[in-house]
């Protein structure tokens, strides 16, 4: 049977851990407001999905990461990115389609990857990053390292094959990856209820030997908790884990969904739950979390004004590159 | 004739052969209550129901086999697959298995089943969402593969593809969708296999189909201007391929030009441009050309996206090169 979520408070995480989730949760909600805010003066085209109410699920698992493991992402990658210790600068860049950013312009928000901090990338595919995920445990475990590879995916993700199949490759081979599936409860505008017979999603790890837990996403402290459990033992050759985060979008799909299909209800009850409010409360020290947002949000306008500043990429350039591929 | 955009003209098209036809019905991911993406199944869910109007979780491969399942049982599934790009994770059902039970099996059974898809750059959606991925299926004998330029071929062309007992891959252009046309007020069936003649000329042909179209007609009305004649031969339906009017328009101009979107490697037009060797060599004035994409994933930055796909400046001056 899946765990579920734990009662009442979690414990509480040592300082640095839970100042660098929080860090990380915060950097997210401000980078995705101004991406918005940016997408809205035409500065960022193509699909831009927000993280907005979610940041506690990649702030968590990262926070149990080493810098030398891996993370697989998907097409609501930024906060993956951030919380694995992305450069703003030029993750700005490359949303912006600057010459300067992760991808030089050819990628885009759904496309950024980060190899200096092991991020193997966003996907435009859904559900396309489980089996790579599942390729780099078993890398991992060929090359005989003890890194453990996270992959981020969602609930419309869980119901295409390629879930069914690389949980069952990793519980064969006991592969070092823990799945995290974060179920905001839509895929567009499908709720999860209408994509599954079954809405117990972390019950479908123990269907294949693995352990399945499930854990409130809006809990930075929770999922902290949960993925490191789950990467000490990847780590020390026990397999996979899939951990179902419960949590929900602040907003519709993308940024010109309004989201009118969420009940407005129900929306206002995760964002009582706000992962940014929750795990500020749990810091509790003024002084401490406004120290950290100075930090981020100069570290967010330096971002914008290099990003602004950074050359579009050389069609010249470009084309004279492509010949060869 | 009533004026209709393209994707008004699509949904006319699938609920008249819904109407016609209760057999005919359709899957995807949100084209029931929300009408799909691109807004062309609008309405239809209210209309015909949940019955036959089904929405599908992320599962391209087993909607697609289902769709060949249910044509083997008599129904005609329509189903759509947002972008060309995801129908690659359904090759093996529309490849391996819809193109191919009706010869297997002896002829027992056919696959009339309609994959609707879309495809093509412009909207800065990237290298996994804006791909011309036709030349994938035009490869494979036991397909039909349309591609149309305006409503009223999408109108009349999806009905006949809906009402083929072959499985057809029924490609949109993702810029085409608002784009205005007239549209004929009585019911109108187009056969697949026929193009069209959108534009007569006697010094050029162009060889093209989809939103290209339009880029070929824009260049065409530019070149008039400085006296060359300019015939667009819009394909319409690449498989099968109406030969006889590319051949006899090729005749008839003495030169030829392919424009297509997707990549020149391996694409339609050098297909094409075999064929007339092979079969009108002696009635050309010279060689045949293609402009075609770049042999690149498409990228995200504007610029180098526009690059990356045939302008009417490059169709203008691939003319002018040839004249
Ligand atoms: C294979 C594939 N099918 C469809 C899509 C279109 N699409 C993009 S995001 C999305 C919903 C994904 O839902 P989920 O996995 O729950 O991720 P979330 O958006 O909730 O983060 C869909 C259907 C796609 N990108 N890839
Ligand atoms: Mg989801």
């Amino acid at each position: 049977m899946p765990t579920p979520p734990a009662k009442g408070g979690s414990p509480r995480p040592p300082e640095p851990i839970l100042l660098g989730m929080y860090r990380s949760i915060y950097a997210t909600r401000q980078f995705e407001l101004k991406c918005i805010e940016l997408y809205r003066q035409g500065l960022i085209r193509g699909y831009l999905h927000p993280y907005i109410g979610q940041e506690a699920v990649a702030a968590g698992a990262c926070a149990a990461l080493n810098p030398a493991d891996y993370i697989v992402s998907t097409h609501r990658g930024h906060g993956h990115c951030i919380s694995k210790g992305a450069d703003l600068k030029l993750m700005m860049a490359e949303i912006m389609g600057k010459a300067t950013g992760y991808c030089r312009g050819h990628g885009g928000s759904m496309h950024i990857s980060d190899k200096r901090v092991n991020n193997l990338g966003a996907n435009g595919i859904v559900g396309a990053g489980i089996p790579i995920a599942t390729g780099a445990g078993m890398g991992i475990k060929v090359r005989g390292t003890d890194q453990v590879v996270v992959v981020f995916f969602s609930d419309g993700a869980s119901n295409n094959g390629v879930f069914a199949e690389s949980l069952n490759l990793a519980g064969i081979y006991g592969l070092p990856v823990v799945y995290l599936l974060e179920n905001n409860h839509y895929a567009v505008s499908t709720p999860i209820e209408c994509a599954t017979g079954c809405c117990d999603l972390a019950g479908r790890g123990p269907a294949y030997g693995i352990p399945g837990i499930c854990v409130d996403g809006n809990d930075a402290l929770a999922v902290y908790r949960e993925a490191a459990a789950a990467v000490a033992r990847a780590r020390r050759g026990q397999g996979p884990t899939l951990i179902e985060a419960k949590t929900y979008r602040h907003g519709g799909h993308h940024v010109n969904d309004p989201g009118l299909y969420m009940d407005p209800a129900v929306l206002a009850e995760w964002k009582a739950r706000d992962p940014l409010l929750r795990t500020r409360r749990a810091i509790d020290d003024d002084a401490r979390s406004a120290e950290i947002e100075a930090q981020v949000d100069a570290e967010l306008e330096a971002a914008v004004a290099f990003a602004t500043n950074s050359p579009e990429p050389s069609v010249d350039a470009f084309l004279a590159g492509i010949e060869d591929r | 004739m009533i004026e209709m955009m393209y994707r008004e003209a699509l949904r006319r098209a699938i609920d008249e052969e819904m109407q016609r036809d209760p057999l005919v019905f359709l899957m995807g991911e949100t084209i029931a209550e929300r009408g799909g993406s691109y807004k062309v199944t609008e309405g239809l869910w209210r209309k015909y129901g949940p019955q036959r109007v089904i929405d599908t979780p992320i599962a391209e491969a087993s909607f697609t086999g289902m769709a060949v399942g249910a044509a083997l049982v008599g129904c005609r599934p329509v189903i759509e697959i947002l972008f060309i790009d995801f129908a690659m994770l359904a090759m093996d059902q529309i490849v391996n298995q819809a193109a191919k039970y009706d010869f297997i099996s002896g002829g027992q059974g056919t696959v009339p089943m309609v994959v609707r898809t879309q495809g093509g750059a412009g909207n800065g959606l990237a290298a996994q969402h804006s791909q011309s991925l036709e030349a994938l299926f035009y490869h494979i004998p036991g397909l039909k593969v349309v591609m149309p330029s305006t409503p009223q071929d999408a109108y009349g062309l999806l009905k006949a593809a809906i009402r083929d007992e072959h499985p057809v891959v029924f490609i949109e252009h993702k810029l085409l969708y608002m784009t205005k046309g007239p549209v004929s007020e009585e019911e109108t069936v187009i056969p697949l296999g026929r193009a069209d003649i959108k534009r007569s000329g006697t010094d050029v042909t162009l060889v093209t189909y989809s939103h290209m179209t339009l880029k070929c007609l824009e260049a065409a009305a530019l070149l008039e201007s400085e006296g060359i004649s300019v015939e667009v031969v819009d394909l319409r339906t690449l498989s099968p391929l109406d030969k006889d009017t590319v051949l006899s328009s090729a005749r008839k101009t003495g030169r030829v030009i392919i424009v297509h979107e997707a990549v020149k490697r391996g694409g339609i037009g050098g297909d094409i441009a075999a064929m007339l060797m092979e079969e009108a060599y002696d009635d050309l004035d010279g060689p045949v050309l293609r402009i075609a994409g770049r042999n690149t994933p498409i990228p995200y930055n504007l610029n180098i996206e526009k690059a990356c796909v045939p302008s009417v400046a490059d169709i203008v001056e691939g003319v002018l090169r040839m004249v």
